[in-house]
């Protein structure tokens, strides 16, 4: 289980990142804490020829703040949110989704915009960073570009990302001071990927309601008439649509499965009258 | 009291190189000129092959099976009736018969330059239907897996007669189906060998990560053709075992086979995706179980039937017959009933050769059988700790020979129960339970008792029908001129502290500190010969092997003192570190200066044998000896997910006289982690063509620390008239029960429900799903 032969080339910024992945091609593959990828490589599913390592990139490792947002680089880490290194736009949300990714040793070396590129459907922040509304900034060889979280993943494991792109920033808005979160998954035990993700973020203040089933075969789903329930009647009302929304939004899927996207969303409902 | 002796709470001599990564695996040992090997594995489960085409110019760089002049493969006998041998080439000849077998294997300077060389072969398959279980494996029209036989079966085999009176008698009749997983074993360090020719001995040098050094010896002996003393074993530090490091291994054969043919070194390291894949091979079992009871729940007979999926091979020297036969064998566990049926079977399957696994044939007997007592329990309207104490062997039974004719030494295995009642608050659960969850989560809580026969005799394994029968251990033993000790075995650690505990043993003799005793082992080129470490046998056979050296050393330490002491041997006494006489004494060092240094102090023309003594032993009686213990646990059950928390966990075990508290306490915990393990998470799932489709850690779930209770455990000791100081082995017993335990307990929650879980692991889905199909699944509360 070891990879296949592969030059390693470090980027010193988001630019030379770009730049390398445009000469080597198709040959090339991005590398930033390589939690996921690195188990592709030695199990040789992945066989790039061409690794360019993104994760010290000056500018991608930073954080940049406005009134309404911030900005966070690709390459800030897991336990950069959990440990509190980096702001938090979210009133308590990205630390503690942070606190749960995976295991300690993955928090370590994983980063925000590797998970995303990767878009496993159960991944956290591909979840969470749909919920809040978040916008990517893929830079490019024309400079960048943005595009809403939920439209950047367009399959389980397929991104808007162009060959030769990278996920350069992830910008959060800001969550007033009256906006409340609920964020449930189900795991079979700690630190194992999901099998059903609740995501809700309510603001009334900008006037965001956002309810979503995730960990599914592909990208998260918004469950729209849970959220218009939420938003104008509270909880409880939302509580009383979801099965019904969920049976609809996931006829295909099995019955158990089913029932455990419904506890999952139910559950982090179930969070937003919690004061925090 | 001796500070250092048994029964002492000693920390482990063992875990300070170990905590601080200092220690020397397999994986840490390097040789000028060594290279890397790499295994072409079948991708197929049943495949004829075609062909094993390598490109031009590589050929001496991938070897396949037409390559390996002389080798011989893999025979293991057994004289059991009905018994099939089988061939397991170490690279597969003709047909491959699990996905995983090792077909070819590609040298490298490392090993990403041998994986590259293994893509460049071109291998010819030729799909046969594959034999994905048991029940496939066992049809009429099954396709073949050794197609000299004339059905799969390794072994078909009835133990016991109809229980035809408890037929007739039993008021209440119990039938049930339950079934167990296939596991992979997941010690923290895989398998691994490095061979290499050394000029100066004469001999072909195997260091490999076995629990048997001296039995891989004669393995590799075997299968190589050639003769024992051209080949030296060496165990080095070794990462875990649990019986799969017990057997011999087909890449421990190739790699050797390189070392000797080319003269250089060659190293193996299996990784953990071999390990998952065509390690996938133990735990498997279907039970049909018809138990026959009066209307209070005492058990009158019990009719089974049992299958274990063995897998495509029969394993050196265990067989594919040792789970099965077990199993049979051990069903009625620690129960006092008279009539007993158990049909056995033992199918060939296309997947990865079963091996005996930590408990051995028991986590599956015991869950089998602790359900069934729940079954009843609940059938007659009692209390399942109730019945379980009315059925087990009572105190004043012992000793006791059931109805397989097991012979139960001595304890007391109601009181045990009993006393995990107690501890594990059982009135207070029943009382917590007559309230609803603020969480909606539902209570239960669960016993399980066993009987964990250790240290078995010859004649048990004799009547395994195994060709190498386990008999005799040794100990070589020597006080070195100042004053220290030198203990030689020939058994393994595998992590479970024996430099400690048989140092224990020889300073409860000598009086000398463990911190002055070195215990060298593993290596049969430096110690005596020994089987090994499994089946919980350590301590009784290498300890009381040290027991037997330690006294013949004292004894010749007593005759050398009494000279310089002026008295009689008779008169010296070891007490605290010293020799001591009636009118004075020697330190140790000095009566080792006398031998090795100053021997002209002897009086002239003495005969004396030295201060090196080589003893074996064997217990009093060769039936093995049974520690026993009960679990308790409670769990919360979440109606809405299946999801299962452990909330406390007891344990009330009883080892006979006990060396080292803390290792029994550690052994059992990691054993109960593993048994947590098979009953909630591990399970290797094959598709239908026989793919393992849990081939990472992704996808094989093992208990991690945050799955793993608090567990307390209580210690008695009951200790064993058979063996020296009356010892009983521990090593596997905390695996077995937590199946049974949790299951239970399971069951307990969700009775009020309709619905009965009868298997594991007792994952989400499968809880979830009962409760659904009973309609018990859908929720109003959060």
């Amino acid at each position: 289980m070891k990879p296949v032969k592969f030059d390693y080339l470090p980027a010193r910024d988001g630019a030379e990142a770009v730049r390398l992945l445009t000469e080597h091609g198709d040959e090339a593959k991005c590398i930033a804490g390589g939690q996921s990828l690195g188990p592709m490589l030695n199990l040789r599913l992945a066989r790039p020829a061409v690794l360019v390592d993104l994760h010290r990139a000056e500018d991608l490792t930073g954080v940049e703040e406005s009134r309404d947002a911030i900005v966070y680089g690709g390459a800030v880490r897991h336990a950069d949110f959990e440990d509190g290194r980096v702001p938090d736009a979210a009133r308590g949300m990205l630390p503690l989704v942070a606190s749960r990714i995976a295991y300690r040793a993955v928090r370590n070396r994983g980063t925000l915009g590797g998970s995303l590129s990767h878009a496993d459907p159960a991944a956290d922040w591909v979840c969470v960073m749909t919920g809040l509304g978040a916008t990517y900034l893929l830079r490019g060889k024309k400079g960048v570009r943005e595009v809403a979280a939920e439209n950047f993943i367009q399959a389980a494991f397929m991104t808007e990302l162009a060959p030769n792109e990278i996920l350069a920033g992830v910008r959060v808005p800001r969550l007033s001071d009256s906006a409340r979160w609920g964020y449930y998954k189900f795991c079979k035990k700690v630190g194992e990927f999901s099998q059903a993700t609740g995501v809700v973020v309510v603001d009334p203040e900008r006037g965001y309601c956002r309810v979503l089933v995730g960990a599914l075969d592909s990208p998260p789903v918004p469950l729209e008439p849970v959220a218009e329930a939420l938003a104008a009647e509270g909880p409880d009302g939302a509580v009383a649509v979801l099965d019904a929304a969920v049976d609809t939004a996931l006829g295909d899927y099995p019955q158990v499965n089913r029932q455990l996207y419904k506890v999952a969303v139910r559950r982090a409902l179930a969070q937003i009258g919690a004061t925090r | 009291m001796n500070k250092t002796g048994i029964g002492a709470r000693v920390r482990r001599l063992e875990d300070d190189r170990l905590v601080h990564g200092r220690s020397r695996y397999v994986g840490d040992i390097k040789m000028p000129g060594m290279s890397d090997v790499a295994f072409l594995r079948s991708p197929l489960a049943h495949a004829r092959i075609k062909a094993v085409n390598k490109p031009e110019g590589l050929e001496s760089r991938i070897l396949c099976a037409a390559d390996l002049d002389g080798v011989r493969p893999i025979v293991a006998e057994s004289t059991l009736p009905s018994y099939r041998t089988s061939e397991h080439w170490p690279l597969a000849r003709d047909k491959v018969r699990f996905v995983g077998e090792p077909v070819a294997m590609a040298i490298g300077r490392n090993r990403a330059e041998a994986e590259d060389l293994l893509e460049e072969i071109d291998l010819q398959l030729e799909a046969l239907p594959p034999v994905v279980n048991g029940a496939v494996s066992m049809a009429d029209d099954a396709p073949r897996l050794h197609e000299e036989w004339d059905d799969n079966m390794f072994l078909k085999l009835s133990v016991g007669q109809a229980p035809a009176t408890a037929r007739d008698k039993a008021e209440v009749v119990v039938t049930r189906q339950f079934r167990t997983a296939r596991q992979v074993m997941n010690p923290m360090e895989g398998k691994g060998v490095v061979a290499w020719w050394d000029y100066r001995d004469g001999q072909l040098v195997v260091t490999t990560s076995t629990q048997v050094p001296h039995v891989i010896r004669n393995g590799l002996s075997r299968c190589l053709g050639i003769d024992e003393s051209l080949i030296r074993v060496i165990a080095p530090e070794v990462g875990g075992g649990f019986g799969y490091k017990c057997i011999l291994q087909p890449e421990e054969i190739a790699v050797a086979w390189l070392a000797w043919t080319r003269r250089k070194p060659f190293r193996w390291l299996e990784d953990r995706r071999e390990h998952l894949t065509a390690g996938a091979n133990t735990r498997e079992h279907q039970y049909s179980i018809t138990a026959y009871a009066d209307r209070r729940g005492r058990l009158l007979g019990m009719d089974a039937e049992v299958t274990v999926d063995v897998g495509a091979y029969s394993v050196w020297p265990f067989t594919a017959g040792l789970e099965a036969a077990q199993a049979g064998g051990n069903l009625p566990g620690p129960y006092d009933f008279r009539e007993y049926r158990c049909q056995v079977n033992a199918p060939a399957t296309n997947k990865p050769p079963f091996t005996p696994y930590r408990g051995v044939a028991r986590p599956g007997v015991c869950f089998a059988m602790e359900l069934t007592i729940d079954a009843i329990a609940r059938e007659v309207g009692r209390e399942p700790w109730e019945v379980r104490a009315e059925n087990l062997v009572p105190a004043d039974a012992m000793p006791y020979v059931n109805v397989t004719n097991k012979h139960y030494d001595t304890g007391d295995y109601p009181g045990s129960l009993m006393r995990a009642k107690e501890a594990i608050r059982f009135d207070q659960v029943r009382e917590r339970q007559k309230t609803p969850e603020a969480d909606g989560r539902l209570i239960g809580v669960g016993f399980a008792t066993y009987t964990e026969q250790s240290a078995h005799g010859s004649k048990v394994f004799a009547q395994w029908g195994l060709a190498l029968v386990p008999g005799y251990d040794e100990a070589r033993m020597k006080l070195t001129p100042d004053g220290g000790v030198e203990v030689r075995v020939g058994i393994q650690s595998i992590g479970q502290g024996l430099q400690t505990t048989l140092a224990q043993v020889a300073s409860e003799i000598l009086s000398i500190p463990v911190d002055r005793i070195r215990v060298l082992m593993g290596d049969t080129g430096t110690t005596p010969y020994s089987y090994g470490a499994f089946a919980s046998r350590g301590i009784v056979m290498a300890g009381g092997a040290v027991s037997r050296a330690a006294e013949a050393l004292a004894e010749r330490i007593r005759v050398m003192a009494a000279r310089a002491l002026e008295c009689t041997p008779e008169q010296v006494r070891l007490e605290d570190d010293r020799v001591h006489g009636p009118n004075g004494s020697l330190s140790f060092a000095e009566v080792g200066r006398i031998w090795y240094l100053r021997p002209d102090e002897l009086p002239e023309g003495d005969r004396h044998g030295g201060l090196e003594v080589t003893e074996a032993y064997r217990p009093k009686t060769d039936h093995g000896v049974f520690s026993y213990a009960s679990h308790a646990v409670v769990v919360a059950v979440d109606p809405q997910t299946g999801k299962v928390e452990l909330l406390d966990y007891v344990i009330v075990e009883d080892a006979g006289k006990v060396v080292n508290p803390m290792i029994v306490e550690g052994q059992t915990i990691g054993g109960a982690v593993q048994g947590i393990g098979t009953a909630l998470f591990e399970e290797v799932t094959y598709d239908d063509q026989g793919q393992p489709l849990s081939s990472t850690l992704a996808d094989y779930h093992l208990p991690g620390a945050a799955e793993a209770p608090h567990i307390r455990i209580q210690h008695t000791e009951s200790p064993s008239p058979h063996t020296a100081h009356g010892i009983k082995g521990v090593g596997e017993g905390g695996a077995i029960a937590p199946g049974g335990a949790i299951v239970n307990a399971i069951n307990d929650a969700l009775a009020g429900l309709g619905v009965e879980i009868n298997q594991i692991p007792a994952t989400p889905e499968r809880i979830l799903g009962a409760l659904l199909n009973a309609g018990a699944g859908k929720e109003n509360a959060s």
